[in-house]
């Protein structure tokens, strides 16, 4: 089955972010004990505290004391992604990937937006809105991104009724649709912002086979974060940049299993080979 | 010197953009503080407080066995994602293990807030110190103050004959029946909106609010004599003063004590 292999990790990463909402659906409207709260602070298990380390270092912006649990939380989530996992939060547990993934196929099948093509704003302005959510949070005493942030819209709507917030949801679709493929998750949002940052040194990371590669730049066209694939056909490595959100779209649309998921490291024979 | 001069534009349009989106931001924000009327869970920090280290994550409103909390959606005219009681709709229970306060994991409900020293010396959570806001009577559509005998509010306050009590008044219309007023007492009340969802009148005519929309302060310039214990209110009050009269020369506390006025 050609058809259902291209989508084999999107249908993980679906499941996997649809049980995690399922998973604090249950938490809240049936107590299920796995996970309560939402993305922003949660208790896994009811014993172990989690918490969005960039809503906590906007916290520490405020010049308010931040609870342990917070801390705790924060660094528990930060070190996951950062040392483990890369940026995977925005492609595997994020809600919002899947409306700006459907804005974005929306966009190809209209042909609205062409992957790669008019640029209208930079790929660097989410590090920018990083730099003002601390200093809005600073000049305000509140986290700043916190209160407009989408993701926390949808989110904390879905477990805990969505009144007006499905407006900035509708928004963020449009936005993608017909300003800029990937406009939101891969130009603006400073939490994937903040998780590229973070991410630079993580373990699990997709690997690059030039040998096997013939060139059909599949993995370019798919790609939401094109610019992290430089290796492509060059050299076979890892992709190191933080900005890769591990979703697996290249491994899958690659006929050639030129691309696979493994580890930062390099083992030892294919070192040889490029040396 | 072309490639100097695109990186300084391309410097100070970003620059000018971060500043506007900052300046637009915070405007925005600055908005959010001006909810006077929000009732916050039990343990809540000063609001200023509250909504900088609430990270809107709803566990006290999962948390809450009777379903009375509710997270303030888009729409709601509340800060957006902070907990608050519609005390008409759902009143505070007063649980006494504070299951809301407790789940936490910020300090924006600060469980040392609602807890008490006790005996040994360790912190017990005590309900009664709650401070959601203050219960205030409208005595012109309550009913009680009209002379029809209801004291609906008083029975149903968890704290009775302490932060609600019963005034006798005489009937001036009558001349010969009594009002049974109800009388709220802030330094019992803790606002958990009991009286306000059983008050039979169309709209309640006791109702909570946020205490600093509801309280009046005290001045240190006037003392009750006659509570010895009201002297220790202006201890720390500042003996100089800055408007500058013939009056105002002496100490503010001896103005009114001493020599000709």
């Amino acid at each position: 089955m050609p058809s259902m292999r291209g989508y084999r990790f999107m249908f993980f990463r679906r499941i996997s972010q649809t049980a995690i909402i399922g998973l604090f659906l249950g938490g809240h409207l049936l107590g299920w004990q796995v996970l309560q709260g939402n993305l922003s602070s949660s208790w896994l298990l009811h014993t172990v505290p989690l918490a969005d380390p960039f809503a906590v270092l906007q916290m520490f912006a405020t010049r308010h004391v931040v609870a342990t649990e917070a801390l705790i939380g924060g660094l528990i989530i930060a070190l996951f992604f950062g040392l483990l996992a890369g940026r995977s939060f925005c492609s595997w547990v994020c809600p919002l990937n899947m409306v700006t993934d459907a804005a974005g196929w929306l966009g190809e099948k209209a042909g609205l937006i062409h992957p790669g093509k008019s640029p209208v704003i930079s790929r660097k302005t989410r590090y920018g809105v990083i730099g003002v959510s601390l200093a809005v949070s600073l000049s305000t005493g509140l986290a700043a991104f916190e209160w407009i942030s989408p993701i926390a819209m949808l989110h904390r709507g879905i477990i805990f009724g969505m009144g007006m917030g499905w407006t900035l949801v509708l928004a963020v679709f449009f936005f993608d649709l017909f300003v800029q493929r990937d406009g939101f998750c891969g130009h603006l949002c400073p939490l994937g912002g903040f998780y590229a940052l973070i991410t630079g040194f993580s373990l699990i990371r997709i690997r690059h086979d030039k040998e096997k590669c013939t060139l059909c730049r599949k993995c370019l066209d798919i790609c939401p974060e094109q610019q992290v694939l430089p290796m492509i056909g060059q050299i076979s490595s890892a992709v190191t940049s933080g900005e890769c959100t591990n979703c697996g779209r290249c491994i899958e649309v690659c006929n050639d299993h030129a691309m696979k998921f493994g580890i930062r490291f390099s083992p030892a024979k294919q070192r040889t080979r490029i040396a | 010197m072309p490639e100097r001069r695109k990186f300084l534009l391309t410097m100070a349009r970003g620059v000018g953009a971060a500043t506007i989106g900052g300046l637009a931001w915070t405007g925005f924000l600055d908005g959010k503080k001006a909810y006077p009327t929000v009732l916050r869970p039990p343990g809540a920090a000063p609001e200023k407080d509250f909504l900088a280290t609430c990270t809107k994550c709803g566990l006290c409103v999962t948390a809450c066995p009777y379903q009375a909390l509710i997270l303030a959606k888009p729409g709601d005219e509340r800060p957006i994602g902070t907990p608050y009681f519609r005390m008409r709709e759902a009143p505070c229970r007063m649980c006494r293990d504070i299951p809301c306060t407790v789940s936490c994991p910020t300090g924006a409900l600060d469980r040392s807030l609602v807890s008490e020293k006790d005996d040994h010396g360790n912190m017990m959570l005590d309900v009664n110190k709650t401070r959601i806001g203050l219960a205030v009577i409208d005595r012109e559509t309550c009913i009680a103050f009209w002379g029809i005998q209801c004291d609906t509010c008083y029975r149903t306050c968890p704290l009775i004959d302490k932060a609600v009590t019963i005034e006798y008044l005489r009937n001036e219309r009558t001349g010969k029946h009594t009002i049974m007023a109800p009388v709220v007492h802030s330094d019992h009340c803790t606002g958990c909106g009991m009286c306000e969802r059983a008050c039979v009148t169309k709209k309640a005519s006791i109702f909570v609010l946020p205490r600093e929309l509801a309280m009046g302060e005290s001045s240190a310039r006037y003392v009750k004599g006659w509570e010895s214990t009201d002297e220790e209110r202006i201890s720390d009050a500042p003996e100089d003063t800055t408007t500058v009269t013939p009056r105002s020369e002496k100490p503010p506390l001896d103005y009114l004590n001493k020599g000709d006025l």
